[in-house]
This record gives structure tokens, C-alpha cells and sequence, in this order.
């Protein structure tokens, strides 16, 4: 080992870094719709929120030289698109989930025309920091190289988790996702938590986004997102709603993504493209497992348009 | 404390409602009534659906303001412009239908209710308060434990202890009783009758039974149609002259005897099991048979299995395990045996589970026989003019009161459309019927028509397997009556005989 060759150690370390870098997308979006779904609306639209959030981090970072402020823009434009989402379902007799693949055209088709000018020019990306020091093997090290944006969502996951249990606005949220009814009674507005609750999970998802252009691939092009934000949609329910579980969730389908890369630099090419296709099969393998037609999904928002 | 608004002061007041009028529209749902509810008294307001009871209390709770008249608490004029300046009045309300959030714990559900929730939620403090809290009071729930996983009597429960733990002090109840059992109605009511004699609380309780209105009321208040059809003391009056009120002139369809002794099996079932949504065991291996000519109710408070076992004979949920019988042949709820064996279904909530709510009264009524002659030719080209003409025959019959057969059936009241259905699956000879709550809601003509359909399809054979929440439905129907209690069947008896006590004791699972 100490020629720095580890040999096939390389594959579950490729993997493990992999799971960190690409998770978090994952993980920005699956909190952010978790907490949209949680006051009973579904927002699909998030695969345009974080195109969207990627395009508007990247030309803020590139404009003022700052990638946090990159960062925070990609934030408001995804809350924005989540008021979008929540204004427009308030009106009677709108699905969220129609409204919301028009929002993911939308997002993606407004990100590309918006963002051509930011294809050329290279901005400033966000910080990792280095916790692989004490070690000399050089994959070690990059795999220890983390970004500071895994971190503060894998904090957020445990604060959503705690949040939806004891503080006024989780009780509110879980409120109005399982039944409108019993919030109505309460004299609350179901519609204003909702448009509350699809705001933050847009601001989630938009920051998920920065994270695509402004640290791992780490540019702007149109190829950007190969959806990301629809499959944590679908982590979503996967998780059963739980922020601890999103996060876990998202480590996984992480490190399927990076299976594909880490197989080919090993020298197993062959299936690569197969391989690289490991996220969306375990999607759809985890949807044929969990799901039967014979009861409901156990932790569902009773109020969301997919369980009632 | 517990509400952040400045406490009234404690102890019972009086609300009076004074020349209400209400009009929806051309609509006239309260016209010029008159409600007056002493402190420290417990009043029944009576009426049938549609009298406008709801819409008399809802003007009250500020949920409906009304189009003319006032509301006086405490001898006071107020204007309640929403739910919330009611609340602060200390005026509170409990829904027939649960307004706790089944997902989460009691404690959480009373915690959310208040008017200051708290931005963080110190739960240990909370807890200590809330068991201080049920310590005073007359009745126990389980604080940690899911609503969802509660029975209903005990979420009836958390429903009333929610209002008292919000500090309300005049309480509207409507129909609270719905869900209990004999036996836990009584409970309920007997604690809060007796915070009302002493002097705590004051309660209007909207209802249709009168066994509890003539041992809890202090008075009485009848609607009927929008008006004010009668009030007085409770001593002054008799259930009969309550009920003639109540009705009108309106006649009502006259029960034929029950003739008749029973036949062969007919309906035969062998351990059944059948699951829930959540995949938890609903009917637990249950075996029964229902013969010709007679009369089997099934009794149970809501959600012992009811629903699943219904929803399997109709063929909308599959069976996990276990046969069904009809007429010795196996049966698995194909359209084609519901045909040949001349079965007929009233489930519960027809609009939902018997009828396409856009499609024509016409229509539906035709779905049993739309594809056989003379509604088709040859299985697939209909004939338009034998839908109408069947389906204006059989709204005459059935006394359907809707403008046209063309009208969209979700358009029709709650009897109507199950009198369309009444219609559908007894106007042609029936063999097997299986009837789930058929008079849930729905005013006295249209129980009446219904209980007399029944009677008449059990007189002319058919085996009838009646599932009612509404005890006395099933002890004026039923030949022999069946308990079911979490998903099994407890307990069998002749209707005759039945104690009712013992029934009642069945239920609650003792």
C-alpha cells in the first residue's frame, strides 16, 4: 500500500466519495420536497427549481465574485418558482401535479435561455475542506475532501426531524398534510401554510441546484441536471416522508451514481453506460418493492393528491 | 394559562339567537328562528337533515354570518365575525366528523389546538400540564398514543377534552354521539350533564336520538324546513309529539309485517380474512351464513372490519384468504355471478361507491343491465330510449326527486341519490342483498321507504345481510342479529332475544 496503489479498494472508495459529492443534490431537493409534501402538496416542479437554482448561483457567483451570495440567489429563485407552484395551486380546481410538470418545463426551459451567456465564462466555486490530512493515499484524501454544502444538509436533515416534532410551524406543516380539515377548524389557512411550505422547499431545491454548477459537476451547461430532481421527488416517498431517512436515501442513489465512474477507473468499461443507469433502475426497483396495490403507503400525508 | 385571550370570567352563560334568518342564494335555510339556551342548561336542538341545524349553530360559531338577526352571549350582543372571535367568547364546538389529525398523538393534537402555540414546544413542561389537566377531568385518554390507533369513543373523548382544555364554557355538540356505544354514549353524556349541573358548562347538543334527549335535556328546540317548529322543557314533552314535529304533515311509507319463515342458505361465508389499507388484518376469519328470507344485521361501532368486509362481497377489495358461498356456488364478486345470482348492493356513501357522480340519473340506473336486452342489442349498441323510459318508470316508483333523468346524479340530496340506487339494484328480483349504514344521513321519508324496501325483499326471499352502525335500525330489521368487534365476530342472537346490554357490551369489545 504504501506505493499508493490500493487496487481494488479504489471501487468503494470511488463509490463513498461519489455518494458525498452527488447526494447532495439529492439531498437539498429530497428535504426541501419533503417538507412541500409534508403540508400535503406535491411539487414536481422542483427539477426546474434546481436547473434553475443552478443557473441563477452560477451567474451570481460569476457576477459578484462571491459564491455564497451565488448561493443565496439560488434560493430565491427557487422559493419564487415554489410561490409560483403554491399561487397557482391555491386556485380551486388545480392539480399540483400537472402544475408541476408545467414548472419543471418551465424552470429547465427558462434556466437554458437565461443561462447561454454563462456556458463560456468560469465562476468563483464553492469551498470543500480538507479532512483527509493524516493520510498519505492520495483517494483517500480526495474522498475526504468534503464540500461545506453536504454538511450543512446533512445538519438540516436531524433540524427537520426535530422541527416537525416540536416546534409550531412542524405541527402546522403536519397539520394542514394530514388533514385540511382539522387545520381549518383550527382557524389556520391551509393554503398559506402550503404556499409557506412549497416556498422553503423550493429555497431547498434551488440551493441544490448552486451546488450542481457551483461545485460538483462545477460549471454551467444545459446538460446540467440528468434528473436529479425528479428522482428525489421520488426519494421522497421512498423515505416515507422522514428527513433522517431522505438523508440516508440520498447517500445511497449517491453512491449508485458514482458506481458507473468508479467500475471505469478500475478498467471495467464494458456496461459503463449500463452502470451509469444504476440510480433510475434502483429507483424503479425500490418503487416495485415498496409499493402494493392492496393497502396505502404507511407515513403518506393523508391529504396529498396521490394518497387520498 | 392556557388561551392567551383575557379569560371570561369562569362558569356557565347563555347564548341566544334572535330572529335568524340565512339564505344561500334563492335558498332560504333559516327563516326568522329563534334560539334561546339558558346558562348552565343542557339543550337538544332537533330537526331533520336539511332543518338547518347546522346552519343555525355554524351562524352562531361565526362560521356563516347571518343574512339578518343577532346573537346574544351572556345577555350581550356580539358580533362573531369568525370562528376565532367565537373561541375568544368562550364558545366551542365538536364536529360529527373528527377534527383531530389522525397522524399525530393526542397530546399533540390538544396542543395544537390552542390559540398560542408556542414557537418551540417544550414537550416534558407540556406533558406535565396536560396530565395536571386530565386529572381534573372526568374522562382519561391516552396521551402518547396515536389518534389513529384509538377507538372511536375515546376519540369522541379527546374531542370534548380539547374544547374543556381550550377553557370554553358553552359547548355545541353535533350528533357526538354518533360513533359510541350505548354504553359510551351514555358515559359522555352523563360527565358532561353533570359539569353542567354544576354549573361549569352549558351545552347545546345537536341530535336525532331521543333516548339521549329525554335522559340528558333540560330543553328543547325543533326545527323543521328553516323554521322554528317547536321549543319548550323537556317535561313537557313526549318523544311522539317530539317526532310529529320534527316531521310535519309528511307521510311517511308504512313497513309491510314481516311474513315468512326463512329458507336455505343462501350467502355463505367460510373463515374470510380480508386486509385494510395499511395491510393490517380488517376481517378476521369470519364465517356466517344468511339464509332465504331473513334478515342478518351485522352490529359494530365504525372501523371493527365493517367497511372491508363489504367492500368484499362487492367486489372491491380482494379477499386474503377464505371462501364465499352464494347459493353453494363459489363466489368471487365478477359481474357475472352478481347477475346470475340476482344480488343486489347498498354499500355506504352511494355517490362514491354505487355511482359515477357525472354521469346521468339514467345512467346509473342502467349499470346493472346496460349491455343486456332491451338496453342493448347484441352487448354493445345501446338504446338510448330504453334507459330513459326505465329510468322514468323507476323514478316514479322510487319517488327519485330529481328534474330531469338526464341530470347529473351527483346533483341530486343524499336520499335521492340513494333512492336512485334503491332503484338500480332492487327494481328487478333480488336474491341476495347486502346493505352497508343504507340510511346514514338521510331524513325520516327516505328511512322509511328504505326499511320498507328491505322488509318487502326479505318477504319475497331474499337473504339480506344488513351492516348498520345505528342500532336500532338493526334491532327493527333484523331476523338475527351478529357483533363485530376488531374484525371477528363476538356474538349471535335472535333479534328477539337480543339483551341489548349485552350487545352493547359486544361492541365495546368487553
Amino acid at each position: 500500500m504504501a506505493d499508493g496503489s490500493i487496487g481494488l479498494w479504489t471501487v468503494p472508495l470511488a463509490v463513498l466519495g461519489g455518494a458525498i459529492r452527488v447526494s447532495t443534490p439529492f439531498l437539498f431537493v429530497s428535504l426541501g420536497e419533503c417538507i412541500t409534501e409534508r403540508s400535503g402538496r406535491i411539487n414536481l416542479g422542483l427539477e426546474g427549481t434546481l436547473v434553475m437554482g443552478a443557473m441563477s448561483a452560477y451567474g451570481i457567483s460569476y457576477l459578484t465574485g462571491s459564491p455564497w451570495l451565488g448561493v443565496l440567489a439560488a434560493g430565491i429563485t427557487g422559493a419564487l418558482l415554489g410561490a409560483l407552484h403554491a399561487g397557482i395551486c391555491s386556485l380551486p380546481r388545480v392539480n399540483d401535479i400537472a402544475v408541476g410538470i408545467a414548472l419543471m418545463l418551465f424552470g429547465t426551459g427558462l434556466a437554458f435561455y437565461l443561462g447561454k451567456p454563462l456556458i463560456e465564462p468560469t465562476a468563483p466555486r464553492l469551498p470543500a475542506i480538507d479532512f483527509g490530512w493524516w493520510s498519505d493515499i492520495p483517494q483517500l484524501r480526495a474522498v475526504l475532501r468534503i464540500n461545506v454544502m453536504f454538511l450543512i444538509g446533512v445538519a438540516l436533515a436531524p433540524i427537520l426531524y426535530w422541527a416537525f416534532r416540536t416546534t409550531r410551524w412542524g405541527l402546522l406543516i403536519r397539520t394542514a398534510g394530514e388533514s385540511s380539515d382539522a387545520a381549518r377548524a383550527m382557524g389556520y389557512s391551509v393554503l398559506l401554510i402550503r404556499l409557506r411550505a412549497t416556498m422553503v422547499g423550493g429555497f431547498l431545491a434551488g440551493i441544490g441546484g448552486s451546488f450542481l454548477s457551483l461545485f460538483y459537476p462545477g460549471s454551467w451547461n444545459e446538460g446540467l441536471s440528468s434528473g436529479q430532481g425528479i428522482t428525489a421527488v421520488a426519494l421522497v416517498i421512498f423515505a416515507r416522508w422522514d428527513p433522517l431517512l431522505c438523508l440516508w436515501a440520498s447517500l445511497a442513489f449517491g453512491g449508485a451514481a458514482a458506481l458507473g465512474p468508479a467500475l471505469q477507473s478500475v478498467g471495467v468499461t464494458s456496461g459503463y453506460h449500463l452502470f451509469n443507469a444504476a440510480p433510475y433502475i434502483l429507483t424503479l426497483a425500490i418503487m416495485i418493492i415498496t409499493c402494493s396495490p392492496k393497502r396505502t403507503l404507511t407515513g403518506a400525508p393523508a391529504e396529498l393528491s396521490i394518497t387520498r | 394559562m392556557i388561551i392567551g385571550e383575557t379569560p371570561p370570567p369562569s362558569g356557565a352563560f347563555g347564548v341566544d339567537a334572535i330572529a335568524m334568518t340565512m339564505r344561500f342564494g334563492d335558498f332560504l335555510a333559516l327563516d326568522n328562528v329563534a334560539l334561546k339556551v339558558r346558562p348552565g342548561s343542557f339543550h337538544a336542538l332537533l330537526g331533520e337533515n336539511g332543518a338547518g341545524k347546522s346552519t343555525l349553530v355554524k351562524c352562531i360559531m361565526g362560521y356563516y354570518h347571518a343574512t339578518e338577526g343577532d346573537i346574544l352571549v351572556g345577555g350581550r350582543e356580539q358580533a362573531i365575525g369568525n370562528p376565532k372571535d367565537a373561541h375568544a367568547l368562550g364558545l366551542g364546538m365538536v364536529y360529527q366528523h373528527f377534527t383531530l389529525v389522525p397522524a399525530m398523538t393526542v397530546a399533540e393534537n390538544l396542543v395544537l389546538a390552542r390559540d398560542d402555540v408556542p414557537t418551540v414546544v417544550n414537550w416534558p413542561k407540556e406533558m406535565k400540564e396536560l396530565e395536571a389537566f386530565l386529572a381534573r377531568m372526568p374522562f382519561k385518554v391516552p396521551l402518547g398514543a396515536k389518534v389513529s390507533a384509538i377507538s372511536a369513543g375515546e376519540r369522541q373523548k379527546c374531542e370534548i377534552l380539547k374544547q374543556l382544555y381550550l377553557k370554553r364554557r358553552f359547548l355545541i355538540l353535533d350528533e357526538p354521539t354518533s360513533v359510541l356505544t350505548p354504553a359510551e354514549a351514555d358515559e359522555v353524556l352523563g360527565m358532561l350533564r353533570g359539569m353542567v349541573v354544576k354549573g361549569e358548562l352549558t351545552i347545546l347538543m345537536i341530535t336525532h336520538k331521543f333516548r339521549e334527549v329525554m335522559a340528558f335535556a333540560d330543553d328543547v328546540t325543533i326545527l323543521r324546513r328553516g323554521k322554528l317548529a317547536g321549543a319548550g322543557k323537556l317535561s313537557e314533552l313526549t318523544p311522539d309529539a317530539m317526532a310529529r314535529t320534527m316531521i310535519g304533515a309528511e307521510e311517511l311509507t308504512i313497513q309491510p309485517p314481516r311474513t315468512g319463515e326463512a329458507g336455505k342458505a343462501r350467502l355463505e361465508l367460510a373463515e374470510l380474512r380480508a386486509l385494510d389499507d395499511a395491510g393490517a388484518i380488517a376481517v378476521h376469519d369470519v364465517s356466517l351464513t344468511v339464509r332465504a328470507g331473513e334478515i342478518v344485521g351485522i352490529a359494530g361501532v365504525s372501523g371493527n372490519g365493517q367497511r372491508q368486509l363489504v367492500e368484499v362481497l362487492a367486489g372491491q377489495r380482494e379477499a386474503e384468504s377464505g371462501e364465499i358461498r352464494v347459493a353453494g356456488d363459489p363466489y368471487r364478486a365478477s359481474r357475472e355471478e352478481m347477475r346470475r345470482h340476482k344480488m343486489s348492493l347498498l354499500p355506504e356513501e352511494p355517490l362514491k361507491n354505487a355511482c359515477v357522480g357525472g354521469m346521468s340519473v339514467a345512467d346509473n340506473i342502467a349499470f346493472r343491465e346496460f349491455d343486456h336486452a332491451p338496453f342493448a342489442s347484441g352487448g354493445w349498441w345501446l338504446n338510448r330510449g330504453a334507459f330513459s323510459d326505465d329510468a322514468r318508470k323507476k323514478i316514479a316508483q322510487y319517488k327519485i326527486k330529481t328534474r330531469t333523468p338526464e341530470t347529473p346524479i351527483s346533483a341530486l340530496s343524499g336520499g335521492n341519490v340513494q333512492r336512485a340506487v334503491l332503484a338500480r339494484e332492487l327494481g328487478s328480483k333480488v336474491e341476495v342483498l347486502i346493505a352497508a349504514n343504507p340510511c346514514f344521513g338521510l331524513d325520516f321519508a327516505a328511512v322509511a321507504q328504505i326499511h320498507a324496501e328491505i322488509m318487502a325483499a326479505r318477504n319475497r326471499g331474499a337473504a339480506v345481510l344488513l351492516v348498520s352502525e345505528d342500532l336500532d335500525e338493526l334491532l327493527e330489521l333484523s331476523d338475527r342479529l351478529v357483533v363485530m368487534f376488531h374484525g371477528e365476530f363476538v356474538y349471535e342472537a335472535r333479534t328477539s332475544e337480543a339483551d341489548l346490554t349485552v350487545v352493547g357490551r359486544h361492541m365495546a369489545g368487553h
